[in-house]
């Protein structure tokens, strides 16, 4: 180090040494007053929508339009979040329309906890549900939601859906879905039987014009299981169905 | 980078500005958006600051970028806005004036100004109200290379940025015959406050880089299928992305060379044997950069304004908000193409050296993208993860000059500081290193985590810590050339305080890339009660983790930070921003010798906007005992 650049060191030491021996206690400059404005707004309240499926189904037998969308509002921590899910058999009654309104929590860096009500607007009677569940990204990235139901009459329920976006190209994505129900009860008057009810497994290619919209085609397997299996047979429906799908992902 | 999204709204809104610039008489007068020292030589067209003060008008005016229209915010009607000219040691006044309907504010980036002068909203004044007028008035006690930008909100991404040299007082140590600015920054047609939205809602919403299927075919017919799935399954156990490497990329941003596009291909003229000297500022709102000159040697003489040995490299990363003032000697009669690529290679600026006005000489292609490796993921590669295999996405050529123990490797640190259990075992890149390939550039271990994993606001944490200043940015690991790198930086002028520090206050760098929060400590800066508090006089070290996967390229207002980078304590190099690798531990000594409340940040634009900002409090001198 050069002789002139020591001294002003020395010199400026010196100073502040001499100030900080003045007194023992250290005085603390003022916080800037409560009515400025916040330096960054970091609690921004973002609302999400998801129309992950809206889509045409046929198989053999029926045509159906096929609805499940969900989003949320909130913050970072806490967030309202709905989600509907419904199938609209072509000539005939809404076969399924579900709707749930949640309070969902972060409770991991990858997961919501979510609780709330679900009402089942069809089949009739209609039911209403109290639900339990939580959401994210497992390991291996696979979206998973897992969510108990609790009907009114006490009927134990629970469902698991999970799917995977497999990127063929940048925009290309093919997304392979399986989702199961089980009852711990019987509900005979809306052929639920006891045990697993079903398995789906869906196969969806979608097409990213925009991340926001992507249009898709795909493949759907279904089956009723057990009880649930028997009760479809008795009525004369089929406990078994594959089906092509042509949909709309959008969101905003 | 040519526009490749959001196609869907731009007539409606080109034909909207075009009917409001049709209105207010503006059209015709595009160019004048281009800075003055923007167009040609620079330097002769600045604002020289006086006492006497100069007035700057932050507007809303639609820009002309590449033949489309946007709507910028403008500093005195361009972007960026007019170059400042300060002389050391002189008062300077300017008056701010505010004509948009919000509040706005403008920072000294790198100016050791009183607090009240910071520029700051919420933390130094209470910002600029519409129609108001603002009188900064200082005296600025450093010169080199800066930058001043907005400070409020995410006004900075659309344009409110502009260069700022102070002259020295004394002769300038760096000889040179002609000087420009290059003034590098990322610009988006999209709102701002959309981009933010998308990154909230799907974080990688931006990245079309990501790894396929065909990556995965590549790989397994390199590394065989066992190493690639492997290697997949490891990253899906993370639940990351190697691939992340810019949160927002050319898929929206044109990334801007003084305000230009590529395809307008600013250009600096020289005369053959001059030396050129070349002031990078990097203001963009988001992107790194990769800066080289195809054919000129690049001799870094400043870094973050203050002087530093000379160091003659090929390629420098310039994090955001860092400048680099380089001397070039172009010998040749021809062009140089300035090339600065962003490092996910998404894009890029362009200019060109040349002797006359319309030459240009060859554009480099764009370099394949880099991907992030065990390294940055913090892992331990004792744990059986690396047992021998070849990982897709390591680098893998190995690097003349960058072996452990070789140049550039700064010595393990002092270690003045207690109970930190630095490691210092790995100096040798012996037992950590293994057989993996590329992982001899890899600096030592510095530290490992302890059990607090920050809570659901951080992902992962960086279990290896390893001291990274010497080694290179991400995407340069391989490339056969000299790259600047930290532990290469010695300051010009030493440090004025040298004394040891008395207290270490570590800091994590934590981050959910699922979520988009950013924060330290997995805390945003709403969450946090109690600013970092500092006596006046003392002397800090601040430790950083980067439990992140992401660089942070980390800004402290009012007193500049020492790096501890390996240089003795006197030449410890001055910063006043400093990028953090993915799992590095780094520190840099301060002197709190400026009372006030500072902001020390994240200067990606959106990670601080969503938190990862903290107040730092330097108490005021003692009042002297009367007699």
């Amino acid at each position: 180090m050069k002789a002139h650049a020591f001294r002003a060191s020395l010199a400026f030491v010196a100073t502040l040494f001499v100030v900080s021996a003045g007194s023992a206690e250290p005085r603390r400059f003022p916080l800037p007053p409560e009515e400025w404005p916040e330096t960054i707004d970091d609690q921004p309240t973002v609302t999400f929508l998801m129309l992950d499926r809206l889509e045409y189904r046929t198989d053999e037998k029926t045509d159906a339009r096929v609805w499940d969308a969900q989003g949320w509002v909130g913050g970072d921590w806490n967030k309202f979040w709905f989600k509907t899910d419904g199938v609209d058999i072509v000539g005939d009654d809404i076969e399924k329309a579900e709707f749930q309104a949640l309070y969902a929590r972060l409770i991991a860096p990858f997961w919501v906890l979510q609780a709330g009500l679900r009402h089942d607007a069809d089949p009739t009677p209609t039911r209403n549900f109290a639900v339990v569940g939580v959401q994210g990204l497992a390991p291996l990235r696979f979206d998973v939601e897992a969510t108990a139901f609790l009907s009114e009459d006490g009927d134990l329920s629970a469902r698991l859906e999970a799917e995977y976006d497999l990127l063929l190209t940048q925009r290309l994505i093919l997304q392979p879905r399986f989702e199961t129900n089980f009852a711990a009860s019987e509900v005979e008057a809306l052929g639920i039987g006891r045990g697993f009810n079903d398995i789906e497994l869906d196969l969806r290619l979608r097409y990213e014009i925009r991340r926001e919209f992507a249009p898709y085609i795909g493949v759907s397997w279904q089956r009723a299981l057990g009880d649930t299996a028997d009760f479809a047979r008795a009525e004369g429906e089929e406990v078994e169905s594959a089906a092509f799908l042509l949909g709309l992902r959008a969101w905003y | 980078m040519d526009q490749t999204g959001n196609s869907d709204n731009r007539g409606l809104t080109r034909r909207r500005l075009l009917q409001a610039m049709a209105a207010l008489g503006l059209l015709g007068g595009w160019r004048s958006v281009v800075p003055a020292y923007a167009r040609d030589s620079g330097g002769t067209h600045a604002l020289r600051v006086t006492d006497g003060g100069v007035d700057l008008v932050i507007a809303r005016t639609p820009i002309d970028i590449g033949g489309r229209v946007g709507s910028a915010l403008t500093i005195n009607g361009t972007v960026p806005g007019p170059l400042l000219r300060f002389r050391e040691g002189e008062w300077a006044t300017l008056r701010v004036t505010n004509r948009l309907d919000e509040m706005t504010a403008l920072h000294w980036h790198g100016l050791r100004v009183p607090q009240d002068m910071d520029g700051v909203a919420g933390l130094s004044f209470p910002g600029i109200g519409p129609g108001e007028t603002f009188t900064y008035r200082f005296r600025p006690r450093q010169n080199g290379t800066y930058w001043y930008h907005s400070h409020q909100g995410l006004q900075q991404q659309s344009g409110q940025y502009a260069p700022l040299i102070i002259d020295p007082a004394a002769s300038d140590p760096v000889e040179y015959d002609r000087e420009y600015v290059v003034f590098l920054s990322d610009w988006t047609f999209e709102d701002p406050d959309a981009v933010f939205g998308k990154l909230k809602k799907q974080s990688d919403y931006y990245n079309f880089q990501q790894r396929t299927m065909g990556d995965f075919l590549r790989d397994v017919e390199r590394y065989g299928l066992r190493a690639t799935l492997r290697d997949r399954a490891m990253w899906g156990r993370m639940r990351m992305s190697p691939a992340d490497i810019a949160d927002v990329t050319g898929y929206t941003y044109t990334f801007l060379l003084n305000g230009l596009p590529s395809q307008s291909n600013w250009i600096g003229l020289f005369r053959p044997g001059e030396r050129v000297r070349l002031r990078f500022i990097n203001g963009a709102a988001s992107t790194f950069f990769n800066v080289r000159i195809p054919g000129l040697p690049l001799t870094v003489v400043q870094a973050d304004g203050q002087n530093v040995r000379p160091v003659t490299v090929d390629e420098f990363q310039i994090a955001v908000a860092e400048t680099y003032d380089v001397i070039v000697q172009p010998h040749e009669e021809r062009a140089y193409t300035l090339f600065a690529e962003s490092m996910d290679r998404s894009g890029y600026a362009r200019g060109t050296l040349a002797p006359r006005m319309g030459m240009s000489a060859p554009v480099p292609a764009l370099r394949e993208r880099p991907l992030r490796t065990m390294v940055d993921m913090g892992m331990d590669m004792d744990m059986g993860e690396a047992d021998g295999m070849a990982m897709p996405g390591m680098a893998s050529a190995p690097q003349p000059g960058m072996a452990m123990g070789e140049e550039g490797m700064p010595p393990a640190e002092e270690g003045v500081m207690s109970g930190m259990g630095r490691d210092r075992e790995a100096m040798a890149g012996g037992e950590h290193s293994g057989p993996m390939p590329g992982m001899e550039q890899a600096g030592p271990i510095a530290g490992r985590h302890g059990p607090d994993t920050h809570g659901p606001a951080n992902a992962s944490v960086a279990a290896v810590q390893r001291n990274r200043l010497g080694e290179r940015g991400a995407g340069l690991d391989t490339v056969p050339h000299r790259v600047l790198v930290y532990s290469d930086l010695n300051a010009l002028e030493p440090n004025r305080d040298l004394r040891p520090p008395a207290r270490e206050i570590e800091l994590h760098l934590t981050g959910n890339m699922e979520t988009f929060m950013w924060g330290f400590d997995g805390k945003k800066f709403s969450e946090v009660k109690e600013p970092i508090f500092i006596d006046y006089g003392e002397r800090v070290r601040i430790t950083l983790v980067n439990d992140t996967m992401m660089e942070h390229p980390m800004h402290l207002h009012g007193m500049f930070k020492e790096i501890v980078n390996g240089a003795d304590p006197a030449h410890r190099p001055r910063k006043h921003t400093i990028s953090v690798k993915p799992a590095e531990r780094m520190s840099f000594d301060i002197t709190a010798d400026a009372p006030g409340n500072w902001a020390f940040h994240c200067h990606l634009l959106y990670h601080m906007e969503v938190g990862m900002l903290r107040l730092v409090n330097v108490g005021l001198p003692p009042q002297r005992e009367r007699p």
